[in-house]
């Protein structure tokens, strides 16, 4: 998959309680909770973001709460991958559950700057910033992440497990 | 080959001679837990993939303490969702509004978690229970949803980053202490993937009660899980449950070998460390609260699945016993169970921090997550036990919150200010 858009940079330790605020869990209406993504780092984000842009974070990227609505609410409100130098490791597997596309690149994390262009390449595994004229060489899923995503999610590895007898 | 007890823990659960870190597994689970936030998302996706049963009615805990008692209709109708669930599963762990506590103060407590137990939970601060020598690690929903159709999860094998406390901590330093310098020497990320074991003699002097903040607070430094070793209190504890409860009848003790591999070893001097604070917006942006100045406070937060034990509850009270919270300052008790609660009235507790003007809630996350029960407006700041303080953490993205002990907080509430136990006279007479 390739996708391409107009990036949203922010810095490191963005937590999950600034990308959907707790006081908007009392629902997990995919709508509404994008409705309110990224409201405590950046109130005009929901306003300015469009279908296939891309959020561009430093190191550890959805710190905090195991809060499922987080990937849920980017993924709804328009943003197409989200580039970051690393991931918080619940939102990592949050992430990958909910069909939200990451990638691990630091250096392109740290060259980009809000406005740039991006066009990241999932299976090429690169990362290139059209505005500044670089391309970045993004890390691979470890086999087994990319097993869980070729077999359409967890929920469809475990109904194959279960089938298979383990666990059940 | 040597191994850590976490290695050890995950290689019983994946039905291997031996695990290392790095290797994925398949773990079999002895209990997963969810909340009335997780566990509604959680269920849709159950249902969404088709799963009509769950893997084991008995090992699932359904728990809906973070907007309950429920705070507005629309979480109302979350709590319908996860009851509704509950009923028609049969789920034997789910706890009613009265009955329930805060997740993690209560599961341990009703002797539901045994040592060498793998226990996953939809709630970032499942990793309390590795101060029962259990591997616990928190998920997301799918992964729960995943968990109560399968009776396994996936892990990878986390590196184990070693914390040894040598010394003894000074008379106001506390579990919640160690584990803010911690992450203050590490960062919010110090510990990513990975596992953090806490040893040292400075560990073996904690309350069971300092175990579980410490290793409650193992994920703000990123980590995967935190662990304590067992020993003479573990089993003291233990035997304390409920009897025919898990803790007590079943559980497999492990413990790291003399050589097992660690990614990193990291020394700390326990007896230097002050009473620590963290300032906002992140765990890792500490301070000596005896250093602060001036810090003037509108709210004071004692409790949560951090602190919320009834040892906490008594260091507040020790420090406000026969005083007054400052005019200026609303003091709010989040106890985490209704047995710390029935606990704190019959050793007077309750009455000492009533009659010095706290307001003491029933048990509820509340607070700590700005859901409720003392929701900060833009420009206020607080004192919070709780476990983290980032922008708009228990409020106004405008509002502050300073992370703290029960001693440090329950000072502040008597000076209206961040301060320290010395600072208002207290004189240390409790133990731990």
């Amino acid at each position: 998959m390739i996708f391409e858009g107009t990036v949203h940079k922010y810095g490191r330790d963005v937590d999950t309680d600034v990308i959907i605020p707790a006081r908007y869990l009392n629902t997990n209406d995919p709508q509404e909770l994008a409705s309110h993504a990224m409201e405590d780092i950046d109130a005009e984000f929901v306003d300015r973001v469009q279908p296939g842009d891309i959020i561009v974070a430093e190191e550890n990227f959805g710190c905090g709460s195991s809060r499922e609505h987080a990937p849920v609410a980017i993924k709804v409100s328009g943003v197409s991958v989200v580039v970051a130098s690393s991931f918080a490791r619940i939102f990592y597997r949050n992430a990958i559950n909910t069909g939200l596309p990451i990638v691990v690149c630091p250096a392109a994390a740290t060259d980009a700057k809000m406005g740039d262009r991006l066009k990241v390449d999932l299976a090429a595994g690169t990362v290139e910033n059209l505005t500044q004229g670089k391309t970045y060489d993004s890390e691979a899923f470890p086999p087994f992440m990319q097993e869980l995503i070729d077999r359409g999610g967890l929920l469809e590895y475990v109904k194959t497990r279960i089938g298979e007898g383990s666990g059940s | 080959m040597s191994s850590t007890i976490t290695e050890k823990i995950l290689a019983r659960a994946a039905g291997r001679d031996e695990v290392q870190a790095g290797d994925i597994i398949e773990a079999k689970i002895d209990l997963a837990l969810a909340n009335d936030i997780t566990a509604p998302l959680a269920i849709a996706e159950f249902d969404k993939a088709g799963f009509t049963k769950v893997w084991d009615p008995a090992r699932i805990a359904l728990v809906p303490d973070h907007f309950a008692p429920n705070k507005d209709i629309k979480a109302a109708g979350q709590a319908v969702k996860m009851r509704e669930f509950a009923r028609k599963h049969e789920i034997v762990n789910y706890f009613e509004v009265g009955r329930m506590g805060i997740e993690h103060v209560l599961l341990p407590d009703t002797g539901m978690i045994a040592p060498g137990d793998v226990v996953i939970g939809a709630d970032s601060h499942t990793c309390t229970y590795g101060a029962v020598a259990a591997f616990s690690s928190g998920v997301g929903s799918t992964d729960f949803a995943a968990a109560m159709a399968w009776g396994h999860v996936w892990l990878r094998v986390p590196e184990t980053f070693k914390f040894v406390y040598s010394g003894k901590p000074g008379p106001w330093v506390t579990g919640k202490d160690l584990m803010l310098h911690t992450i203050g020497l590490i960062g919010v990320d110090g510990a990513l993937y990975q596992a953090m074991e806490f040893a040292g003699e400075a560990i073996e002097t904690l309350s069971m009660d300092e175990r579980f903040t410490m290793c409650n607070m193992a994920i703000e430094a990123g980590g995967k899980s935190g662990i304590v070793g067992f020993d003479e209190k573990t089993t003291q504890y233990l035997q304390s449950r409920p009897e025919g409860s898990r803790a007590r009848t079943v559980g497999q003790v492990f413990a790291s070998d003399r050589d097992a591999e660690y990614v990193k070893v990291l020394e700390i001097d326990a007896s230097a460390v002050q009473p620590t604070v963290s300032k906002p917006h992140l765990p890792s942006n500490t301070a000596v609260a005896a250093e602060l100045g001036d810090i003037t406070i509108d709210q004071v937060v004692i409790g949560s699945c951090t602190n919320g034990r009834l040892n906490d509850l008594r260091q507040a009270a020790s420090i406000l016993a026969g005083k007054k919270v400052h005019p200026d300052v609303r003091c709010i008790i989040l106890p985490g169970t209704q047995d710390v609660c029935l606990e704190a009235i019959a050793d007077g507790t309750m009455q000492t921090l009533i009659e010095a003007g706290c307001a003491f809630s029933t048990p509820t996350c509340g607070a700590c997550l700005g859901g409720h029960m003392g929701v900060l407006a833009d420009g206020e700041r607080a004192v919070a036990t709780t476990n983290r303080n980032f922008v708009g953490r228990m409020g106004h993205p405008g509002a502050e919150v300073y992370l703290a002990s029960p001693y440090v907080a329950a000072a502040s509430a008597l000076a209206g200010h961040v301060a320290t136990p010395e600072e208002v006279g207290a004189v240390k007479g409790g133990s731990r």
